[in-house]
């Protein structure tokens, strides 16, 4: 069981924690993997906290529970810090992505005591520069995809424009941006 | 060659669906089974099946629908949750006393109340008496094949009963999971033609269903609906084996994993199965004689088949992710109880609740589980016959 | 095709249609009300004018037509009602208690 990847997403309602743990699971199976992407329901609504989860392994997955002891623990909103124990049960040699400006070492003071690794990135700033707007969970899944190594940047690149050529096929101008954000974030995660 | 594809559950269904192309699908939406004609709408819309989608103002008029166009000589298909279900309550009984086999995607999740969206098999459960066969998948890839396999099991001639297949809400309808799909045409050939003895729409030969009917004949028709049941299971072990000739997937009324030499066995239904023996695994790795049942078939009950499976175990947990409320435990413990009930020297038996409302499982609840029964086994007391799992207390 | 049955008091239930389908039509001839009857209309033949008044109104289509003429009661089915004598407008129809 050692070989199967956990991760565990947090984010609000409509940032597209989801969504984005269903990209890692499509982009990890083109690479062979076996997969799952699930979020935990219940009555969401925009901007309440979410959970979603990630397991990717060599191996057929036959666990249905959600994810407790993650490996990796992805944040896309940084303001669920105050309310949620984002780092509850994240494995010690594991890691955690914020979605924050603040670096590393401002951030892990907000982490209650967390001493594994720390890496942020500012979704913010690169998905405004990038598409216009604020889609975050772009960038997010470029920074878990780089931070937990589950596949290499080439690949993931390569699969991603593929998966959102399928995915934005009525509308193709928004694939340059999307593709521009998912690059910058592979460069400035922290 | 297998197609390799990653899909949820209600998409594994709704791709079963679309490559079966049934004639007619009616359905009302209710979470979490709403994506299944929620994606089949959007095949009918694409031309990719020409079935006829009734979009209808109710569950009771879902199955009301899929009783009539059944009738009329159409294979017929639908899916629903829940209350949904509990709405269609009357016409599941039509429908399987009018011996007609319509198939139906149940994505499991619990009643009401309090209002619940999440994952439990009271829906199922409630229904296990209406005269329905009923098939239980662990995940995805079992949903599809159930499925699929369900067509051809209900529309046999010597079973002529709706089918109604099951997973669970959420934990796996919404899971997006690896799964190997059959190709298109490979599944057109196995589900094959529908062709009724007889139906409304045959000109040649006008009918009648649903008569009314009287003290004098109502026995021997429950009777001859009984025989349906009963021939049921040797119909499904037929067809598993002919789909395991196309794809290689096994399947029996039950799966047994690391049962024959085990002292301590769960039985259990449904995604938790899966759960459930990965915490297996973790045990015998600590050298610890356990295995587990998964019910695949609940309906017909595959009782004498659970009892040599079951006999040489010492003691026995079943799982119910129902309660029962007849203060005893839940409906599947009743079932496996009856079972065992003339074996000599019958493995102790324990019920757990588990699960209701979604209420999640871990490897660790399972494995605590298998020590209470280690417990049972080492001091021959077996306690308190009905728990109930992960409530506070 | 379902086989066509004759469903009577004494058929076991691996005879009997699935859900008591009906497998055919026009069938309520074989199922026999005749011993229903209490009173019973007879047919004198002598008074009749064949203006079929009697046939229209009789709730079991128990009076035969041929050739547009009527004929003896159908009294297989004919439950005695009385209805075709009411309707009768030349005394050809007289009801009498049935002495089965």
């Amino acid at each position: 069981m050692s070989n199967v990847t956990e991760i565990r997403w947090h984010g609000r309602g409509g940032q597209g924690a989801k969504t984005a743990s269903l990209l890692l699971a499509d982009v990890a199976f083109s690479t062979g993997k076996f997969v799952q992407g699930f979020p935990e329901y219940g009555p969401e609504r925009m901007g309440a906290p979410i959970t979603a989860y990630n397991r990717i392994s060599k191996n057929k997955i036959r666990v249905h529970s959600n994810i407790y002891e993650p490996n990796f623990v992805v944040v896309v909103d940084q303001t669920l810090l105050e309310s949620i124990d984002v780092t509850k049960g994240l494995k010690p040699d594991g890691a955690i992505v914020i979605n924050t400006e603040k670096t590393p070492e401002e951030i892990r003071k907000e982490l209650k005591g967390y001493t594994g690794k720390i890496h942020t990135i500012d979704a913010r700033k690169i998905s405004e520069e990038a598409l216009g707007k604020y889609f975050p969970n772009t960038p997010m899944l470029s920074a878990i995809v780089k931070v937990s190594g589950v596949m290499k940047e080439e690949i993931f690149i390569k699969e991603m424009q593929h998966s959102f050529e399928h995915k934005f096929a009525a509308k193709p101008e928004v694939i340059e941006g999307n593709m521009k954000a998912l690059k910058i974030a592979l460069q400035e995660v922290k | 060659m297998a197609i390799r594809e990653r899909l949820s559950g209600n998409e594994a269904v709704a791709t079963a669906m679309r490559q079966i192309n049934p004639d007619v699908v009616a359905a009302f939406p209710i979470t979490p089974s709403t994506e299944v004609p929620q994606y089949f709408s959007t095949y009918v819309a694409n031309g990719l099946v020409d079935t006829e989608f009734v979009p209808v103002e109710s569950e009771h008029s879902a199955m009301s629908a899929c009783v009539g166009s059944e009738a009329a000589g159409a294979r017929t298909m639908t899916a629903t949750s829940s209350c949904g279900l509990a709405l269609m309550w009357e016409e599941l009984f039509i429908a399987a006393s009018c011996r007609l086999p319509i198939t139906l995607a149940l994505v499991n999740r619990a009643l009401s109340g309090p209002i619940n969206i999440n994952a439990d098999h009271s829906d199922s459960m409630g229904a296990r008496d209406t005269g329905w066969i009923q098939i239980y998948s662990e995940n995805n890839q079992e949903a599809y094949d159930n499925f699929i396999q369900a067509v051809r099991i209900g529309e046999h001639k010597d079973v002529r009963l709706p089918v109604m297949v099951c997973q669970d809400g959420f934990i796996t309808s919404h899971a997006v999971e690896n799964i190997e799909l059959i190709e298109d045409d490979k599944v057109k050939e196995f589900v094959g033609e529908y062709y009724p003895q007889n139906f409304l729409l045959n000109s040649k030969q006008p009918m009648s269903v649903g008569p009314y009917d009287t003290p004098t004949y109502y026995m021997e028709h429950k009777r001859l609906q009984a025989e349906g049941m009963i021939k049921a299971k040797k119909v499904i072990l037929e067809i598993s084996e002919q789909f395991e000739k196309l794809t290689g997937r096994k399947y029996g009324l039950f799966e047994t994993y690391k049962l024959d030499d085990a002292d301590s066995a769960l039985v259990i239904i449904n995604s938790t199965a899966g759960t459930a023996k990965d915490a297996v695994d973790r045990l015998r790795a600590e050298g610890k004689k356990v295995g587990l049942l998964k019910i695949r078939v609940f309906r017909p009950f595959p009782a004498e088949e659970i009892a040599e499976a079951l006999e040489n175990t010492k003691s026995i947990a079943v799982m119910d992710k129902a309660e029962g409320f007849n203060s005893q435990g839940g409906p599947l413990c009743s079932e496996i109880k009856s079972a065992l009930y003339n074996i000599e020297n019958a493995p102790k038996i324990i019920n757990y609740i588990y699960g209701l409302g979604g209420r999640d499982v871990k490897v660790d609840n399972i494995i605590e589980v298998y020590n209470e029964l280690e417990k049972i086994n080492k001091t021959g007391d077996i306690g308190n016959k009905y728990r109930y799992l992960s409530v506070r207390d | 095709m379902e086989k066509k049955t004759t469903i009577n008091e004494t058929i076991k239930w691996q005879d009997i249609t699935p859900g008591g389908n009906i497998c055919a039509s026009g069938n309520s001839i074989e199922f026999i009300t005749g011993d229903w009857r209490t009173d019973k209309p007879i047919f004198i033949e002598d008074k009749c004018k064949q203006c079929l008044l009697c046939v229209p109104v009789c709730p079991d289509s128990s009076i035969p037509v041929k050739d547009s003429k009527r004929l003896d009661f159908d009294y297989d089915h004919c439950k005695g009602c009385g209805i075709c004598a009411k309707a009768c407008p030349f005394g050809a129809i007289e009801m009498i208690k049935d002495d089965k």
